[in-house]
């Protein structure tokens, strides 16, 4: 059986508003790391905030690890790790207290499962009677998730964990990640970000409250619907806006230095009539060639068949 | 029991680390006991008088002296019309004026009977009213001694009442002496009030409470580590002061302390449980602490400490029974100040204890409704 199930959830917040979740089902397998892929506002936390027994769905069942998160919620609060979006520890006692009091909470001790947050929290270990509230957001991040691991739970709820944090720091913490699955934990993860989809094992895309694709980053690349080209010229933002006046470019954005697009049909247009078009515009040095789509351009060509 | 103890450790820890709430809890209130009941002072002195004298003769002269001579008055002025008179007072520089009108003295001898006309500035309501009624009296005063003058013989024969009044419990009607207990309670209230309300509503802020909220926690866990510091604090806040109103004031209590700590160990529970319901409807400090502020304003207002009850209209009296604060000053003055028996205060004790038990019921039950 599945280690987190969710049935036809819908919940929302304030009447004549779009509901905040609507008809959303996924289920993440035991020991699996599951992403859930989303832009600010399409509802990601609202799922943890049900999945963790904060706040009541509308309508839908769920359930983690086999309790059900209204019946049962008095089980799953012993057995899931949540770490919220916003840091959410105590900033006036110091990291050791932090991690002290939660274990306590949970009904353990930070001896008895030492093993689990070893890596993690010797990394904090010298600051460790500085206060949470004094501590970098890299740090925080960490101190958290010792927070979260602390009683072993089975299943870990990580809202946007990388969100504000560096680069390198980010890394490492995709890289914290896997050994904690290593270890069978069950873990559900959300970001904005896309680049960190390829590193879960399966992961939902989420727009508006409905999920778009469940899958693993790999088959959500291979569906991707026809073909997809890089182009690039030496004014971007003009090449963008002439491109657009195109008439057979189904979709065409800015996707670092060059632009991504993908065209209505391919029998009629192709690259190379595009080319010729664009040179009469004026735009010097153009080229074009086909790539293979990313997360991110398959999160956009979802959401525009969507809307 | 480890988790409450942990819970509580907690809270201490948090209270004790902040740097800013200490002096809050701790020194403020002794300041304000130690400023306020020297500040007011219901005794009404320093009554600026202006005279407006149209006789200019030895009665007048006399009275003027007594009046003066009284302790009450200040003569601000002695002017032969009413206009000027006026003035000051428009000036804010007079609160009565006396006027005395033409033949006063001649009036007085041949008809036996004469007036004078008072006129006070009743902006400063308390001040115009007490004012006038100490120069009613001191006219009075006068008024005897000529007919004792006048009429030696008939004099005793007038029969007139003379009424002694002794003051229990507090015989030269010292005011700090009512004052202090009351202002005791209100600043044990305002601590209790505020820090109660504020303390879980910080924790809904800073989000916190949602982590806390995930773990198996019980809810009575939560709630009962959130007010044990909290009674604890009340507790050594009405000691401290206690203390001060014995070294600083000189009272000490007449009745029972096991009866007065008895009582405030019901108070404050009732107390916390207000600021326990603030914060369950709250969802950030300073809504908490302007609906704490009003409420604390009225049971301020209306705990008798500064107005009688029983002055009071009937629907402000029905008020006034209702705030858990008016029974506390009550009975804080009756075991302080008149050593009442448990028997006296068993109505309050009452009041109380159910004070206690609705506030915190509410309180918990809006609570769990939100978690």
């Amino acid at each position: 059986m599945d280690t987190v199930i969710l049935q036809h959830v819908s919940k929302s917040y304030e009447k004549d508003v779009p509901p905040a979740l609507q008809d959303v089902s996924f289920s993440v397998k035991k020991g699996e790391l599951f992403g859930l892929i989303g832009p600010d506002g399409a509802g990601k936390s609202t799922i943890f905030r049900i999945l963790t027994t904060l706040l009541l769905s509308d309508k839908g069942t769920a359930t983690v690890a086999g309790y059900d998160v209204v019946k049962n919620y008095h089980e799953i609060r012993s057995c899931v790790g949540y770490m919220p979006g916003k840091f959410s520890l105590y900033q006036d006692l110091t990291i050791e207290e932090n991690l002290h009091f939660f274990a306590t909470l949970f009904g353990t001790t930070v001896e008895a499962n030492y093993a689990l947050i070893k890596d993690i929290y010797e990394q904090i270990a010298p600051f460790k009677n500085r206060r949470a509230g004094k501590l970098s957001g890299g740090m925080k991040q960490k101190l958290a998730l010792c927070c979260a691991l602390v009683h072993r739970p089975e299943v870990l709820f990580l809202d946007e964990p990388t969100t504000g944090v560096d680069a390198v720091s980010r890394k490492e913490f995709w890289e914290m990640l896997q050994r904690l699955k290593q270890e069978g934990i069950t873990i559900v993860v959300s970001t904005p970000y896309m680049d960190e989809a390829s590193l879960c094992e399966r992961i939902a895309l989420i727009q508006t409250g409905q999920i778009l694709s469940i899958d693993t980053p790999a088959n959500i690349i291979k569906a991707y619907p026809g073909k997809l080209y890089a182009l690039t010229a030496q004014k971007v933002y003009l090449l963008l806006k002439d491109t657009r006046q195109y008439a057979g470019i189904a979709q065409c954005y800015a996707a670092g230095d060059s632009l991504h697009l993908s065209f209505k049909d391919e029998a009629k247009d192709h690259p190379a009539s595009l080319l010729s078009w664009l040179e009469s515009k004026g735009h010097k040095g153009v080229s074009i060639e086909e790539i293979t789509p990313d997360i991110e351009d398959c999160f956009i060509a979802k959401t525009s068949i969507h809307e | 029991m480890r988790t409450l103890r942990l819970l509580l450790e907690k809270e201490f820890r948090q209270i004790f680390r902040d740097k800013g709430i200490l002096p809050i809890i701790f020194v403020m209130p002794m300041i304000q006991l130690l400023i306020m009941p020297l500040a007011a002072d219901f005794d009404v002195k320093n009554i600026n008088l202006v005279v407006v004298d149209r006789d200019h003769s030895t009665y007048t002269q006399q009275m003027v002296t007594k009046i003066a001579s009284s302790g009450y008055f200040h003569i601000k002025g002695y002017y032969t019309d009413y206009a000027p008179a006026l003035h000051e007072i428009e000036r804010e520089k007079a609160d009565i004026i006396l006027e005395i009108p033409a033949h006063f003295e001649t009036d007085l001898v041949r008809e036996n009977k004469a007036e004078v006309y008072l006129a006070a500035d009743a902006i400063n309501g308390t001040k115009a009213g007490l004012g006038s009624a100490y120069l009613n009296t001191i006219l009075g005063d006068f008024n005897n001694e000529i007919r004792m003058k006048w009429l030696p013989a008939k004099a005793t024969a007038a029969g007139t009442i003379d009424v002694t009044s002794s003051n229990w419990f507090n015989p030269n009607v010292n005011y700090r002496i009512y004052m202090v207990p009351g202002i005791l309670v209100l600043l044990v209230t305002m601590v209790g009030g505020f820090i109660s309300a504020l303390n879980i509503v910080k924790e809904k802020e800073i989000g916190t409470i949602e982590q806390i909220n995930v773990t198996p926690i019980k809810k009575w866990q939560f709630i009962i580590g959130k007010m044990v510091p909290f009674w604890v604090i009340g507790m050594v806040d009405f000691t401290l002061g206690l203390l001060l109103a014995r070294f600083v004031y000189g009272i000490i209590p007449l009745g029972s302390l096991l009866l007065l700590y008895g009582f405030l160990s019901i108070y404050l529970v009732a107390l916390l449980g207000f600021g326990l319901l603030i914060s369950t409807y709250s969802n950030n400090q300073l809504q908490a602490m302007f609906v704490a502020f009003f409420f604390i304003m009225i049971f301020m207002l209306m705990s008798g400490l500064f107005v009688s009850v029983d002055n009071m209209p009937a629907w402000a009296k029905m008020i006034a029974q209702l705030t858990p604060v008016t029974h506390f000053i009550d009975v804080v003055r009756m075991i302080v100040l008149k050593g009442s028996r448990f028997e006296d205060i068993k109505m309050q004790f009452l009041y109380e204890i159910a004070f206690a038990i609705v506030l915190n019921g509410w309180a918990i039950w809006n609570y769990r409704k939100t978690a």
